[in-house]
């Protein structure tokens, strides 16, 4: 009895000993194993925040640029041409576009720089003296935006305006602190005189920093990096969202429909089912080679063009669509379907009658969702030459364009660094709110329509 | 004439036809006093598409015979001596059309050009008229005998059920086209790419240095894919070091210890990650995270470039993060709570539970996980086109530049380069290359998902 109880005793006290010896360093395990996964999940949240704050810091001022508010005359001397063509009784229109097209070239030759001179030399009188320090105050495309204040109003000329130039890009960066300024004179990208009059000018308030609408109303420009804006590259974009919408949504929503409800379970079904997984999964780039030989070599559609944009990324959207639409037409419960044929309605009016309307909130989300993707998508547009340079906002799909995400990858390449990549910044903020509106529109609808079987 | 017009003009024609058909059917049943075998709106579709499909028909191809009849007949006008050069046919050709749009030209009118002009706009009109009469005709003959057909035995719902079924089927062949249109179009680049340069010094050549040779020059440069492979699965190894201890432990913290509140908030949060376009990563790492790692390196006196292959996989990385926190997820959540209670019940830890059971448990389906987010750092272009620095060579150093397929394909159709050149056809059998693994990647991961899911099912 002894013996067995101390036999007992010894056998069960190491053991509860062993335990408890150990419980010390298993809790210690415990928790360090409990910090590292807090730990990721900070990081994780953390680079959200880092990458977020990084590009706000940088893009937030972009949006303010300093504009120089002078009074420009529309000298009549320097501004020498003819009263603006009218089109005659027995012209024809080709005539009469060669002859105003005459009269346009005229304005284009006019010294549009000595009038931007002399209005300066109206504040900094010397400027008048400075022609090549005075012209480079400002942003070159203003002198266009002159001439183009002239040709649609012809009778600007001798009159005074008040008008807001968009200062230099060198000026902005210089006002805003983004250049050493302790660096010395022959590594300035700004002249002494210039530098001089910034300040002073912005002293004076005379260059203020406007919120600058045109990054949205003007397009790219090279000539004249202040003046670039977003205009083209949002109408690109904006065109291969509704070709996405409309191709890429209403096939794929039917593709799902035949697939989850009237395919037949065989093998050729189940391929397809592989091969639309595979697809999804397929890397963007290689939807860019698809369109760059087929749509582009061989079928001979226009580079850079939205039309052919779009396609690709429909095609790319495509299968993300499908898997959406099928995961919401199988969430429907059957009993909707089985009571619709119950009381005779055939499968194919069972289907678009009672099912699909409950299914069409989750289809929604997905293709809300697989559309801002595609606005998102850079690498296959690179290869069917959306990167090229276009200085006009498309009219037509067909039309040469940019797209937002090209557009950003376009400025972070420019060779004015200290200006861009304030500017870069500024764009990827505009695609990143409308990447969040996309997705917020995406939530708001899944909750507002969801329902719960 | 306005599309938009003819858009409205055609809308109106056919739900004129539907509300024939509609009716017609209407009438046919109170006159029988039969049942019809479809309801009345289907044989009004019936109408609609036996009018739609004959117009839409004759319309095409009079769209393809059309321009063929036109250009013989600005031929037929241009002197011989115009039309030795191809270059001057085709100016005057534009200046014809240009005269026949009413437009005018600039310049003298050449009598030819005026004859070849007024010939061409009376078969313009004649031809807009027949188009308009031939299109009409087929679409009310059509219409015409559809309602003919209508009779209380008629099967009018099989046969829009069955147009429907068709468009249903067309629309899911097109996912199956993709796939067959990549292959094709990359296969037929890429044996042309082969019959300049051989497949084994591409696959195995361990030099990547396309010269633009000019046309004509047998040196076409060196195609080696090996540094450019080698580039990739550096970038890639990295990526996941960052995005699987990351990933797999937030999955873990959240499915496991994480309160409901956290998990609203985080999970969210981390799926931000996913939905930033890779754009912007790529400027993300140019401008910070690139020189944040080269001021480290200054700091501990060692050369780290800015553009590096450290720089795009650790960003490459953080980009994978949600992607395999939220399938680890999935995969974690799948794992049968009988087995983690159990573990609880015998006096394991939480973390021992997560370490010895749970995890092993979900291994299979977290590897599949793992190699679908391999194959999409190796598929990742933006980032590296902006981040690695594009430097080809072989180099075991992770601190240094390199270059990857994504990034090559991009240089390689961006420049000013002829299409037919090997500097360019390149390309493609890159592209297939990368197709290649990836989809043995995804077709391996997808199988390990797949299966793993239906053992505790």
């Amino acid at each position: 009895m002894a013996v067995s109880d101390t036999a007992s005793s010894s056998s069960r006290k190491p053991i509860a000993e062993v335990v408890a010896g150990t419980l010390g360093r298993r809790k210690r395990a415990e928790v360090r194993f409990r910090a590292i996964g807090l730990g990721a999940l900070i990081l994780g949240i953390a680079f959200v925040g880092i990458l977020f704050a990084s590009i706000l810091s940088k893009g937030l001022p972009a949006f303010w640029q300093a504009t120089v508010n002078l009074e420009v005359y529309f000298d009549p001397e320097i501004i020498d041409v003819p009263e603006k063509p009218v089109q005659q009784a027995d012209q024809s229109p080709a005539e009469f576009l060669q002859e105003l097209q005459g009269w346009q070239r005229k304005l284009a030759f006019v010294n549009w720089n000595q009038i931007i001179q002399a209005s300066l030399a109206d504040v900094v009188p010397a400027a008048a003296d400075n022609a090549r320090d005075a012209i480079g105050m400002v942003a070159s495309g203003e002198r266009i935006r002159l001439r183009d204040m002239v040709m649609n109003d012809p009778s600007l000329i001798g009159q005074r305006r008040e008008v807001a130039l968009t200062a230099a890009a060198n000026v902005d960066v210089w006002l805003k602190g983004n250049i050493d300024r302790s660096l010395p004179q022959a590594s300035q990208q700004l002249s002494q005189l210039q530098q001089q009059w910034s300040d002073e000018l912005y002293d004076r308030g005379v260059i203020t920093m406007d919120f600058a609408w045109f990054i949205f109303t003007n397009t790219d420009s090279r000539s004249s990096p202040a003046t670039a804006g977003l205009a083209g590259a949002f109408v690109g974009s904006f065109m291969m969202m509704l070709i996405v919408m409309f191709l890429a949504v209403p096939v794929g929503v039917m593709a799902a429909v035949y697939l989850e409800e009237f395919a037949p379970k065989n093998r050729w079904t189940d391929l397809v089912e592989v091969n639309i997984n595979n697809l999804a999964a397929v890397p963007s780039i290689v939807f860019g080679l698809l369109g760059a030989s087929i749509f582009i070599n061989y079928l001979g559609l226009p580079l850079s063009a939205p039309l052919v944009g779009g396609l690709v990324l429909s095609l790319m959207a495509l299968p993300t669509v499908i898997i959406a639409a099928r995961a919401s037409l199988r969430a429907v419960p059957p009993s909707i379907r089985q009571a619709a044929l119950g009381v005779g309605a055939s499968p194919m009016q069972a289907m678009f009658h009672h099912t699909l309307p409950v299914a069409v909130p989750g289809m929604l989300t997905g293709a809300i969702i697989s559309i801002a993707q595609a606005l998102g998508e850079t690498a296959p547009l690179l290869l069917i030459g959306m990167n090229a340079f276009v200085a006009s906002v498309p009219s037509s799909p067909m039309d040469q364009s940019s797209a937002l995400p090209v557009q950003i990858y376009l400025w972070q390449g420019n060779e004015l660094r200290n200006f861009f990549e304030a500017r870069t910044s500024a764009a990827i903020i505009v695609l990143l709110a409308l990447m969040i509106c996309l997705n917020a529109l995406a939530i708001y609808l899944r909750h507002r329509f969801e329902r719960r079987w | 004439m306005n599309t938009l017009i003819v858009i409205v003009v055609a809308l109106v024609f056919l739900s004129f036809f539907y509300q024939l058909g509609l009716t017609r059917s209407k009438s046919i049943q109170s006159a029988s006093g039969r049942r019809l075998h479809s309801r009345p709106g289907h044989y009004g579709m019936m109408v609609v598409l036996w009018c739609l499909i004959p117009a839409v028909v004759v319309y095409v191809a009079w769209m393809i015979v059309e321009p063929m009849i036109a250009t013989s007949i600005v031929n037929s006008f241009i002197p011989p001596d115009v039309a030795a050069d191809s270059g001057e046919v085709i100016r005057s050709t534009q200046r014809i059309e240009s005269l026949v749009s009413g437009f005018g030209v600039a310049g003298e009118v050449q009598p030819y050009e005026r004859a070849a002009a007024e010939q061409l706009s009376t078969f313009n009109t004649i031809a807009r008229l027949a188009l308009v009469v031939m299109v009409a005709a087929a679409g009310v003959a059509g219409a015409l005998f559809a309602r003919s057909r209508i009779s209380p035995t008629m099967r009018a719902r099989n046969e829009v059920e069955g147009f429907i079924k068709i468009v249903l089927i067309a629309c899911s062949v097109i996912a199956i086209l993709t796939t067959v249109g990549i292959v094709l179009s990359m296969l037929g680049e890429a044996l042309r790419f082969f019959t300049y340069i051989n497949p084994i010094d591409f696959f195995f050549g361990t030099t990547w240095n396309p010269r633009f040779s000019t046309t004509g020059s047998s040196n076409q440069g060196e195609f080696g894919l090996l540094p450019l492979l080698w580039g990739t699965i550096m970038i890639t190894v990295i990526a996941m070091l960052v995005a699987v201890p990351i990933g797999l432990m937030s999955a873990v913290y959240l499915s496991e210890y994480a309160g409901p509140k956290l998990r609203f908030f985080a999970k969210p949060i981390l799926e931000v990650l996913a939905g930033i376009p890779t754009i912007v990563y790529g400027f993300f790492a140019l401008v910070a995270v690139g020189p944040f790692f080269s001021g480290i390196g200054e700091m501990i006196g060692f050369d780290i470039q800015a553009t590096s292959a450290v720089t795009a996989g650790v960003v490459m990385g953080i980009m994978i993060i949600p992607f395999v926190s939220s399938l680890s997820d999935d995969i974690i959540s799948q794992v049968p709570k009988a087995m983690h209670d159990g573990s609880l019940g015998l006096g394991a830890t939480k973390s021992e539970t997560i370490r010895k059971v749970i995890l092993p448990a979900a291994l299979p389906g977290i590897v599949g996980a793992f190699l679908l987010a391999v194959s999409r750092a190796i598929g990742e272009t933006m980032i590296v086109v902006l981040a690695a620095g594009n430097s080809p060579v072989l180099t075991a150093n992770p601190f240094d530049a390199v270059s990857t397929v994504t990034v090559t394909i991009v240089n390689q159709l961006t420049g000013d380069v002829d299409f037919a050149s090997p500097q360019s056809l390149v390309a493609f059998a890159l592209g297939l290359t990368l197709f290649v693994i990836t989809l043995g990647l995804n077709v391996v991961a997808l199988h390990i998902v797949r299966k793993y899911r239906e053992q505790y099912e």
